[in-house]
């Protein structure tokens, strides 16, 4: 009978103090983050791979913090999440590059005051051999059937991205597509995606941005490139606080509007020139997209 | 081969050189993974005594539930903590997403399972007849409770280790809740995510010695701890 009880208080003494010990945790929680952020001094940025593969935004988000006060979280994902993300009101600014989805954004109400940052090109990459023989293709939709007819290795992102659009895009338009074991879907980033393509001998589609910037660790050469359908248009949009009011509406509108200030667009100009020797991205703020 | 070499050359050169960007990453993996291990220590080891000495109802469905535990994918935890904690998520009012409470919250849920199933077990494979000895002898609940968390001393120091361990090297709920951010939530196994998909293989790899010596000092001196005055047998 004695150890019975024994155990009921243990039991007792236990669950309280499991009780207590939860409450505490969650209130130190509680407290410290209230303490370490105050809410609209953070501006949650949701963009892509290539913005920060390429170490852009390594550059741009401490110059802009230490310009503004602001403090950036930016959040690296495929385009297609941080589409998703803008869409839930998860994000307060985006800066992504798939415009036909962005433009539904902004119809949909949920993002406003698309603005053009800037742009480079995709390019169509693979192996030095060139097994499917695209090299001097004409275009970059007539490159992408010869690949479809010659079942040669093809590695897409797969992860809804902008160059994953890009992509699907093409297809679409070369009214082929390569199926089966030869069409590979990696699921991840660009540089991770390359690398993949690099090992094991195939072709992908990517941006110039982080091509350039990893050109040298992998066995990739560009195939086609230059096609005026290959652009990559960068602009920023900002999450509609009018629809979602938990949105950092004045730090979001700080963020898209250094982006596009001259001083910006000039370090985007001349940004990877030291390192790449040449320049990851062209500046476009103020243009118009027809006119790239 | 070439980029371990350089790893390790790499790792040595940063560590010498003190490079601030890199003491901030060690020192938010030291601060993120020590709390939540010592918190899931706070909660874990109780509740797997609780466990381990006690028969009531629903007892083997909460083993069941700290079993499956022991094994929960990181990524998961990272999103369904996500979710709760999104702006639009029931949790969202605390501002919690993004930052290193936030991860902190997400090991803690991983570490917890571990050091409870492994404490559990420790205690529970003392001799039964150790417990009816002491309560015979008018041990009092909590020189019990002493008594036998001394006997089990070597196995439940494995639970924390397991722990610690465990919420190190994960990668998965991290990056989720708190998004990589460079100065303000990136940890060691996020900033490998991120130098392996620039392809800076060297300075990946040098995180990654790094990673490891982390965890084998952490591990020696809990390994000391736990030998310390045992007898060889």
């Amino acid at each position: 009978m004695m150890l019975y009880f024994k155990i009921q208080e243990f039991r007792l003494f236990a669950g309280r103090s499991l009780v207590l010990i939860m409450a505490s945790v969650f209130l130190v929680a509680i407290a410290s983050c209230n303490q370490s952020a105050p809410a609209n001094k953070e501006v949650i940025l949701a963009t892509t791979t290539s913005t920060y593969d390429t170490g852009l935004l390594d550059v741009l988000v401490p110059d802009f913090q230490k310009k503004t006060g602001y403090v950036v979280k930016p959040i690296a994902v495929g385009t297609g999440q941080a589409l998703a993300l803008g869409e839930r009101g998860e994000a307060d600014v985006l800066l992504v590059h798939a415009p036909s989805s962005e433009k539904k954004l902004i119809e949909s109400g949920a993002a406003i005051d698309r603005r053009l940052v800037m742009h480079n090109s995709f390019a169509i990459v693979g192996p030095a051999a060139d097994p499917a023989g695209i090299r001097n293709s004409k275009d970059a939709v007539s490159a992408f059937k010869k690949i479809a007819d010659s079942k040669v290795l093809f590695f897409s992102r797969g992860d809804d991205s902008g160059t994953d659009k890009m992509e699907k895009d093409l297809w679409k338009r070369a009214g082929a597509r390569p199926d089966g074991p030869v069409y590979q879907e990696t699921g991840q980033g660009m540089g991770a995606t390359l690398r993949i393509a690099s090992e094991k001998g195939g072709y992908t589609l990517t941006d110039r941005g982080t091509f350039l910037s990893q050109k040298k660790t992998l066995s990739l050469e560009v195939k086609v490139e230059g096609d005026p359908s290959l652009l990559n248009i960068y602009s920023v949009m900002l999450v509609n606080p009018e629809k979602y009011p938990k949105v950092n509406a004045q730090g979001a509108r700080a963020f898209a509007d250094y982006m596009v200030s001259r001083e910006t667009q000039s370090i985007i100009q001349s940004f990877g020139l030291d390192k790449f020797g040449e320049a990851l991205f062209v500046a476009d703020a103020g243009k118009q997209e027809e006119d790239l | 081969m070439d980029v371990i070499w350089e790893g390790i050359g790499q790792a040595l050169r940063l560590i010498l050189s003190g490079d601030p960007d890199l003491l901030q990453i060690v020192f938010l993996s030291l601060v993120v993974s020590g709390s939540a291990t010592v918190l899931s220590i706070i909660v874990g080891i109780p509740y797997g005594t609780l466990l381990a000495l006690n028969r009531f109802a629903g007892r083997s469905f909460m083993l069941g539930l700290v079993n499956t535990g022991m094994g929960m994918p990181p990524v998961v935890v990272g999103l369904v903590l996500s979710i709760f904690l999104w702006r639009s998520g029931p949790l969202g009012f605390l501002n919690m997403l993004y930052t290193p409470v936030a991860m902190v919250v997400a090991q803690f849920l991983i570490a917890t399972p571990i050091v409870t199933g492994v404490s559990m077990a420790a205690i529970a494979q003392l001799d039964p007849k150790l417990r009816l000895q002491m309560l015979g002898l008018g041990a009092s609940r909590l020189q019990l409770l002493w008594v036998l968390f001394q006997e089990a001393r070597l196995p439940l120091l494995t639970a924390v280790m397991a722990g610690f361990g465990g919420v190190i090297s994960e990668v998965g709920s991290v990056i989720m809740v708190g998004g990589n951010i460079k100065g303000q939530t990136r940890v060691l196994t996020t900033a490998i995510v991120t130098e392996t998909s620039r392809g800076s293989f060297g300075l990946a790899m040098a995180l990654g010695v790094i990673l490891l010596a982390l965890a084998f000092g952490a591990n020696l001196l809990l390994t000391l701890l736990q030998q310390k005055g045992r007898p060889v047998r």
